[in-house]
C-alpha cells in the first residue's frame, strides 16, 4: 500500500514539476533561450503571491489574478528590455545575462523578504483529503494536477491553433523569413516570455502553498523543471507533462526507501533516461 | 618594393617588457612569507586559488565552447578526496591533493560521457544536476560527517609542518604554485597544435570540422584536464579551509557564480582575462563585502552590462585599444626591414 501510495503522491507532485518545465519548454521552443534564472522567477512568484496575500488578505487561489498579469509584464519588460540583446548564434551571451538576472533576484529577495522561510495560507485547501479505498488524495496536489493538465492543454492550443501560436511557430522556425512577413520578432519573443512567466506565476503560487519557501531555493526549481523538460523530450509540451510525473514518481519512492534518497532518486533516474535515451522518451525536434 | 619581406611573430617588444615585468613581480609573490602579513598572505593565497579556478573555466568556456554551471561538483569531489585520502588512508595531505586530481580525471569519464550528450545551455543545466548528485551523496556519507560535514584532525594538519608560521607559508605557496602552474598548462595548452584546434572550433565549428578537427575528442580532453585540475585546487581549497561540509564544498555560488563572473568582467576567451578579473573582483570585495547581498547584487550588475555592452570584457577593450598582449598567442605578419 506505500508503494501504491507513493505513486500516487509522486503522480500529483509530477504536476508542479511539469508546470515549473512548461515554462522553460515554452521559451526554448520559441526562442531556443535557455532561462537559467527560471527557478528565481519561479520564487520570485511566490513571493509577489505572498505579499499580495498579505496586502490585500485575500486566499492565496485569488491572488493569481493579480500575479500572474503582474508575472506576464515583468517576462515581457525583461525580454524587450534585456534578454532579446542577447540572442543570435553565439550561447553564451543568454547564458551568462540569464546567470547574472539569477544572482540579482535572489539577492534582492533576500534583501527584501530576508532568509527567513515563508509559507502562503491556504486554508482548508492545505489539507483536505478525498479518500479513495484504504488511501487518501490530498485536494491540493489533486487540484495542481488538473491545473497542469489545463495549462498545457490551453498551451498547446495556443500554439497550433491561434494566430499567437502561428507566429511563435514561425520565428521558431526561421527568424527573418518571420520578419519579412510582417511579425515582430522582439514584440513575439516578449510576448512569449509574458506566456512563460504567466504559467511560472501559476506554478509559483501552487508551490507557495503547497511547501515552504526561501529566496535560496531558485536553483532547485530550474534542475526539477529542467529533468522533466529532457526526460519528456525537447519541444514536447504534454512530454514534460510525462517527464514531471516521472521525476515526481522517482522522488516519492526514493523518499520511501530512505528520506535522504528523495532528491537524489530523482536526478538518477534524469540521468539514467538521459544516458539510454539522450533524446528524451518523446522528442519533437530533431 | 620587390625586396619587403614578411615574417610571422607571436611576441612583440611589449610583450617581451612585460615577461621581465612578470618576472619581478613573481619575485615578489614568492617571496610574500618573508614580507607580508598573516591576514595578507590568506588573502593573498584565496586570490590565487580563485584566479586558477577562473583560469580552468575559462579555458572549458572561452575557449572549449563547453559552459559549465557545474564545475562545483569538482572543487567538492577534490576537497572530500583530501579529507578521505588522509583520514583513511594515512596519506600525506601533499600526496592526497596530487591524487585527488588523479581520482577527478577519472570520475570526470563518466561525467562527461554523460553530460556531452546535451547542447549548449542544456549542457550548463546538466552539469549543475550533477554536482547535486556529487552534493547529495557526500552527505549520504557518514563516515565523512554527512549533512553536517568534518574538520580535519590536528595531526594532519601538523604533518605539514610543525609550526604554525611554517605551515602558512606552505599553503600560501601551494595556493601560488597552483595558480601559476594552471596558468602555464592553460598557456602551453593553447600554444599547442591542440590549441590551435581548439581555437578554431571556438571560431567556427564547422569550418574547424571539415578542416579535419575531431571536436568531440578535442572537448573531452579539455573537460577531463579541467575538471582533473580543479578536483587538486578543491582539496587545496579545503586544505586551508581545514573544515568541509556539502554545502560548502559544492556551493554553486563560491565555485561557479563567483568564477563566471571574474571570467566574464575580465574578459573572456584571453588568458590574461582572468587575472584582471580576480584582481577586479577581489578589490570589488573587499571594498563592497559589508554591503552584504548589494554586493552580490552590483556583481550580477557589472557582469550583466559587461556582457552586453563590451562582450569581450576589460582585457578585451584594453587589447584592442592598445595591441598589447601579455601572453603572446597570437601570430602577427610584421613586415620586416631589414633585408
Amino acid at each position: 500500500m506505500d508503494w501504491i501510495n507513493a505513486i500516487i503522491q509522486g503522480t500529483l507532485l509530477g504536476g508542479l514539476y511539469a508546470l515549473f518545465a512548461a515554462g522553460l519548454s515554452l521559451i526554448f521552443g520559441v526562442m531556443r533561450l535557455v532561462n537559467i534564472a527560471h527557478g528565481d522567477l519561479i520564487v520570485l512568484g511566490a513571493y509577489l503571491g505572498l505579499s499580495t496575500t498579505l496586502v490585500l488578505g485575500v486566499h492565496p487561489l485569488t491572488a493569481l489574478l493579480i500575479v500572474v498579469p503582474l508575472m506576464a509584464a515583468i517576462g515581457y519588460v525583461l525580454q524587450r528590455g534585456i534578454l532579446n540583446q542577447t540572442l543570435g548564434t553565439d550561447i553564451l551571451p543568454p547564458l551568462l545575462v540569464t546567470f547574472g538576472l539569477s544572482v540579482i533576484i535572489q539577492n534582492s529577495l533576500l534583501e527584501v523578504y530576508t532568509a527567513d522561510p515563508q509559507k502562503m495560507d491556504a486554508g482548508v485547501l492545505e489539507t483536505a483529503s478525498l479518500p479513495l479505498g484504504d488511501l487518501s488524495i490530498g485536494v491540493l496536489p489533486l487540484l495542481t494536477f488538473i491545473i497542469a493538465i489545463v495549462v498545457i492543454g490551453g498551451l498547446q492550443f495556443i500554439f497550433y491553433k491561434t494566430a499567437l501560436g502561428r507566429a511563435f511557430r514561425a520565428v521558431s522556425d526561421n527568424q527573418d523569413i518571420a520578419q519579412l512577413m510582417g511579425l515582430n520578432r522582439r514584440h513575439i519573443y516578449g510576448l512569449a516570455m509574458a506566456l512563460a512567466l504567466a504559467v511560472t506565476a501559476i506554478a509559483a503560487i501552487l508551490l507557495g502553498i503547497r511547501t515552504s519557501f526561501d529566496p535560496s531555493i531558485g536553483g532547485g526549481r530550474l534542475i526539477f523543471g529542467f529533468e522533466a523538460v529532457i526526460i519528456g523530450g525537447l519541444g514536447n509540451l504534454w512530454g514534460t507533462l510525462v517527464g514531471g510525473v516521472i521525476l515526481g514518481v522517482a522522488q516519492t519512492i526514493g523518499a520511501n526507501i530512505n528520506p535522504g534518497w528523495q532528491l537524489l532518486s530523482g536526478h538518477i533516474v534524469f540521468l539514467i533516461i538521459l544516458a539510454i535515451r539522450p533524446n528524451g522518451l518523446f522528442p519533437k525536434v530533431n | 618594393m620587390a625586396d619587403t619581406t614578411y615574417q610571422i611573430k607571436r611576441s612583440n617588444n611589449a610583450s617581451h617588457m612585460i615577461a621581465l615585468l612578470g618576472v619581478v613581480v613573481l619575485v615578489i609573490l614568492v617571496s610574500a612569507p618573508y614580507w607580508a602579513g598573516r591576514a595578507d598572505m590568506r588573502l593573498m593565497a584565496e586570490l590565487f586559488l580563485y584566479l586558477a579556478l577562473a583560469s580552468l573555466w575559462n579555458l572549458m568556456a572561452g575557449y572549449a565552447g563547453l559552459v559549465s554551471v557545474g564545475q562545483q561538483a569538482f572543487v567538492g569531489f577534490g576537497g572530500y578526496m583530501l579529507f578521505a585520502l588522509t583520514l583513511f588512508a594515512g596519506l600525506h595531505p601533499l600526496v592526497a591533493i596530487g591524487v585527488s586530481g588523479i581520482l577527478g580525471a577519472l570520475i570526470s569519464l563518466p561525467v562527461a560521457l554523460l553530460v556531452f550528450r546535451l547542447q549548449g545551455a542544456y549542457f550548463a543545466i546538466g552539469t549543475w544536476v550533477i554536482a547535486e548528485v556529487f552534493r547529495l551523496s557526500f552527505a549520504q556519507i557518514s563516515a565523512l560527517g554527512g549533512g553536517s560535514g568534518s574538520s580535519l584532525p590536528v595531526g594532519i594538519v601538523k604533518s605539514l609542518a610543525s609550526s604554525r608560521s611554517g605551515r602558512e607559508a606552505l599553503s600560501y605557496w601551494l595556493a601560488l604554485g597552483a595558480a601559476l602552474a594552471v596558468i602555464a598548462v592553460v598557456y602551453f595548452f593553447l600554444r599547442s597544435k591542440r590549441g590551435l584546434a581548439l581555437t578554431a572550433i571556438r571560431d567556427n565549428e564547422t569550418a574547424a570540422k571539415s578542416l579535419g578537427i575531431d571536436i568531440w575528442w578535442n572537448k573531452f580532453t579539455v573537460y577531463v584536464t579541467t575538471s582533473a585540475l580543479t578536483a587538486v585546487i578543491g582539496s587545496i581549497i579545503f586544505l586551508q579551509k581545514l573544515r568541509i561540509s556539502p554545502d560548502a564544498a559544492f556551493s554553486v555560488n563560491d565555485w561557479t557564480a563567483f568564477v563566471i563572473f571574474i571570467v566574464v568582467i575580465g574578459g573572456i576567451g584571453t588568458i590574461e582575462g582572468p587575472i584582471i578579473g580576480t584582481l577586479i573582483f577581489f578589490a570589488l570585495r573587499e571594498t563592497l563585502a559589508d554591503l552584504g547581498t548589494i554586493y552580490l547584487l552590483v556583481l550580477g550588475l557589472v557582469a550583466i552590462v559587461v556582457m552586453l555592452k563590451a562582450p569581450q570584457g576589460v582585457w578585451g577593450f584594453v587589447r584592442s585599444r592598445f595591441n598589447l598582449q601579455i601572453f603572446p598567442l597570437d601570430r602577427r605578419v610584421e613586415q620586416s626591414k631589414d633585408d
